[in-house]
């Protein structure tokens, strides 16, 4: 007698005894978890997250500072003596004035700045900011970058030549320097916009600077995969069904463009730290009061030689964010994009 | 060990001292000198700087980089005498063979030329030269045309119609005399001032009426240029037609060339001065390489007063500073030692509270904003800085500062930001480019209300720091070039000014007190805010020797010996 396995048979044509494929997100998430470089990088992401979200208390409880405040006068006290947190040479011709260096314990723990303030403090603060820029960053190119690539793949004819100039245009610039250029345009102006009025010193500019520059770099692949979706079997068989372009689009188009978007996301996040960090640096992308990774970096950047802390800290905190997004971008898109896993 | 961080009343003294032990010993030790000054000429000088100063031009350029260059390249008729120290200040004749004779109205200024001064170009200086001279100020608009040069008769229509200048009835050449006479519309004390800053080089009078950028224009100097790449490098070498009339107007310099590249760090120049690569660098040492340099180049460093002053500007035509309460309460508020932190120390930088700097003329100690009013700065007074701004209402406004973008400004616009903040204001800090900041502050269509910048002085004059930073006459709205930028224009104490002027022609000394007084009654209205005398700290390497410092070219290069 031979027995065979149920689980060997081939399906009913009723469909009866077999269970229903999994959706995406659970493909996604099965994907995630199975993969120990998705799990800690993502583990890795959560406690920044965790540590930035934190700063006030930090702030407030354990370095008793006000990142925000200039502290030339201010002193602490290390083993019961009041120490002076800008320390003036006392040798030689007694030039210079040297901020504090790491005292390893609440107050300032990575040492202070140029103008005498905490800089662990300034590194969770400044995190928000830069996290903040890139997320938010990244969610307007996805966003702009879906309307103009969906518009212009889907359309077609002078639409999307219209577009797809615009966007070739854009891109012909060094991103740099069109980043550069809109910042000059921008920044050190109050712009009003109706009821809403923009200071030089709100996040919101960077966060539009940044998250535009990038737009093309998503825009084109995006109208790449609608163009070839558009022309795609069940697509062509939708509308030889006659279902409307509208509902073609929404319930056909979109949900297999999203996938690419959010295989964008993460490496698109990693970029965008590393360009705020940059603009920062160069003075034309978080103005003070506020704070960013790039401000601590030019920040650092005086006290290269004395105290190496202020600018080293600020950058591994960049180079272990970037790092940890691209791990997790790279598992993600091998889950939503298997094809292009084969081919690596 | 050379004491080198020296007040100016302190290197007097002894400078007076030195002067008359030499004296005393000049029959004996004068062949010995000669000799051992002649053992030092020759070698290369090698200079740095991060970047150039722009054109090479002496009547339009007005950098201190290219000035410091042009005492030893460019003569005037007078000039300030190339000395260490306070004598720097002095006017001594230069292309003219004597001071000039002088009307009694002080309306006419007769210069008799040297003879036999040729330009590098082998032509003799005449006459004629010096008339075209001082036409081509105006032809090319230089940048002080219209406030230095506006009192020579006929430079109304000079500065209206600039391509037409003569000057007519202004400057009048005798060749056969070999004379120079220049027309003043009204007294000017300070017109041989004017008369020796490079501005008025005297230049052979076929040079074009152009900026003429990167090409050398022949000079009278001990030295000339000989190539300029304004991305690379300079080149100055000995002018062969250059005979020393006068050590004190323009000294024979000790090396053969000098040579001046541009490019790379602050931090890359310390290490080539320290390595021996390079003899100096033009700009600030990096902060942190200070306490270092401090202990380990102790006779390698120069740190010298200067007559100057870091301020913020605030503009009184604009909320919240045009409320004066306001601008008094931040005088109350800034903390001047913390300020000097941000430069570097006590030993670069000293806290003030006036626009005069330390021993300036018509400088008298007071400080009215500090927690005791009296001479000198002590503490901030917070509590009257809050009251005031109470007063005034206008707490919670938004206030920007404007600062340039270097470290040092930077520092002192994030100070200033955060005292805003503590009393009350929503204030931010905006970083401008160094190229253009400068333009930008002091132009009223960007409202800026309240800067970080700095002025040095062009002459030993009291009027040019207040008449110039805060005179009716400095404040043009809507231009770039409004050097009154708090725009400060109080019609009576403009007057004042204009009085202490016209007293300066017969009697200096009590011009001097008028002036100390108008410095006090500005400082009441608060147009700005005083920060600190910044001092001036050079490196040279270990073979540089005879370092002279003037006030107003700073490092006298030619005056130093590299071998």
């Amino acid at each position: 007698m031979t027995s065979v396995s149920t689980d060997k048979l081939p399906p009913s044509p009723t469909g009866e005894g077999v269970s229903a494929p999994d959706g995406p997100w659970k493909r996604l998430s099965a994907g995630l978890l199975s993969s120990p470089t998705a799990v800690l990088s993502g583990i890795g992401l959560i406690l920044i997250v965790i540590a930035v979200l934190l700063a006030p208390l930090y702030a407030n409880h354990v370095a008793h500072t006000d990142p925000f405040r200039s502290g030339l006068s201010a002193k602490i006290e290390i083993d019961g003596k009041k120490v002076p947190v800008m320390q003036r040479s006392t040798e030689g011709l007694g030039l210079g004035v040297t901020p504090i260096g790491p005292t390893w314990s609440g107050e300032y723990m990575l040492g202070a700045d140029t103008q005498g303030r905490d800089v662990m403090a300034r590194m969770l603060y400044g995190g928000r900011s830069s996290l903040l820029i890139a997320a938010s960053a990244t969610m307007l190119t996805l966003v702009l970058a879906a309307i103009i690539g969906v518009a212009a793949g889907y359309t077609g004819g002078l639409v999307d030549g219209v577009l797809s100039n615009l966007i070739d245009m854009m891109w012909a610039f060094p991103v740099y320097l069109l980043a550069i250029s809109l910042s000059i345009v921008m920044i050190g102006k109050t712009i009003v916009l109706g009821p809403i009025e923009l200071s030089s010193s709100s996040l919101i500019i960077p966060i539009t600077i940044i998250g535009l520059v990038y737009v093309p770099y998503v825009a084109r692949p995006v109208r790449g995969r609608v163009m070839a979706i558009k022309n795609s079997d069940f697509v062509l068989a939708a509308r030889g069904l006659g279902v409307r372009r509208h509902r073609i689009l929404l319930r056909h188009i979109l949900p297999n463009v999203l996938s690419t978007l959010i295989v964008f996301a993460p490496m698109l996040t990693a970029l965008n730290i590393v360009t705020e960090s940059a603009l920062s640096f160069l003075s034309v992308g978080v103005q003070a009061p506020n704070a960013s990774w790039g401000t601590i970096l030019q920040d650092g950047q005086a006290l290269l030689y004395s105290r190496p802390t202020v600018a080293l800290a600020p950058g591994i905190a960049i180079m272990v964010t970037v790092l940890l997004l691209n791990l997790f971008g790279d598992v993600l898109r091998d889950v939503l994009d298997p094809k292009s896993a084969r081919g690596r | 060990m050379d004491l080198r961080v020296t007040s100016r009343r302190g290197r007097r003294g002894r400078a007076l001292a030195r002067l008359a032990i030499t004296a005393a010993m000049i029959p004996a030790v004068a062949p010995a000198l000669a000799q051992a000054q002649e053992a030092h000429r020759g070698g290369t000088m090698q200079l740095m700087a991060v970047a150039s100063g722009g054109t090479l031009d002496p009547q339009i350029n007005y950098t201190a980089q290219f000035w410091q260059l042009y005492s030893a390249t460019y003569d005037g008729l007078v000039a300030f005498k190339k000395a260490d120290g306070p004598e720097s200040n002095t006017v001594v004749p230069d292309l003219a063979a004597d001071m000039p004779t002088v009307s009694a109205d002080g309306k006419t200024y007769t210069f008799t030329l040297r003879k036999g001064v040729k330009f590098s170009n082998g032509d003799d200086v005449t006459p004629e030269d010096v008339v075209a001279s001082l036409q081509r100020i105006f032809k090319v608009s230089s940048p002080t045309s219209g406030s230095f040069y506006n009192g020579i008769v006929g430079a109304d229509d000079c500065l209206s119609s600039p391509a037409d200048c003569t000057l007519e009835g202004g400057v009048i050449a005798d060749a056969d005399a070999n004379t120079v006479t220049i027309n003043l519309v009204e007294p000017d004390p300070e017109f041989l001032f004017k008369l020796s800053v490079p501005h008025a080089s005297i230049l052979p009078k076929g040079t074009a009426a152009k900026d003429m950028g990167n090409t050398p224009i022949p000079g009278t100097g001990a030295y000339m240029f000989t190539s300029y790449d304004a991305n690379n490098s300079l080149t100055m070498e000995r002018n062969p037609h250059f005979v020393e009339w006068s050590a004190d107007a323009q000294p024979e310099g000790y090396a053969d060339k000098i040579e001046y590249k541009f490019g790379g760090t602050e931090e890359s120049a310390v290490n080539a001065v320290m390595n021996g690569q390079a003899d100096w660098s033009f700009d600030p040492l990096p902060a942190d390489r200070l306490a270092e340099l401090s202990t380990n180049a102790t006779d390698q460093l120069h740190v010298h007063a200067q007559s100057a002053w870091w301020y913020a500007p605030m503009n009184v035509n604009i909320p919240p500073f045009n409320d004066v309460r306001v601008r008094q309460a931040l005088n109350y508020a800034v903390d001047r030692n913390a300020l000097v932190s941000v430069f570097g120390g006590p030993a670069l930088a000293q806290p003030v509270c006036q626009i005069l700097p330390p021993d300036f003329p018509g400088h008298e100690d007071s400080c009215i904003y500090t927690q005791d009013p009296g001479d000198t700065w002590s503490a901030p007074d917070m509590d009257k800085a809050r009251a005031l701004v109470a007063e005034s209402g206008t707490k919670g406004e938004k206030v920007n500062v404007v600062t340039e973008d270097n470290a040092a400004s930077r520092g002192v616009g994030t100070y200033l930001q955060s005292v805003l903040t503590d009393l009350g204001y929503d204030a931010t800090v905006q970083t401008v480019s160094g190229d253009i900041q400068f333009t930008y502050i002091q132009n009223t269509n960007n409202n800026v209300q309240i800067s970080v910048t700095q002025w040095y002085m062009d002459y030993p004059a009291a009027s040019n720091f207040l008449n110039v930073l805060f005179g009716c006459g400095s404040f043009h709205p809507g231009s770039d070039s409004s050097i009154n930028i708090a725009g400060f224009c109080d019609e009576e104490i403009d007057a004042r000014m204009k009085s202490a002027m016209t007293l300066g022609a017969t009697d200096p000394e009590a011009a001097n007190a008028e002036w100390a007084k108008i410095d006090y009654a500005v400082m009441e209205k608060a147009p700005a805010v005083p920060l600190f005398t910044p001092r001036r700290l050079d490196l040279v390497s270990e073979r540089v020797g005879n370092f002279e410092y003037s006030s107003l070219f700073n490092w006298l290069i030619a005056k130093s010996w590299v071998q």
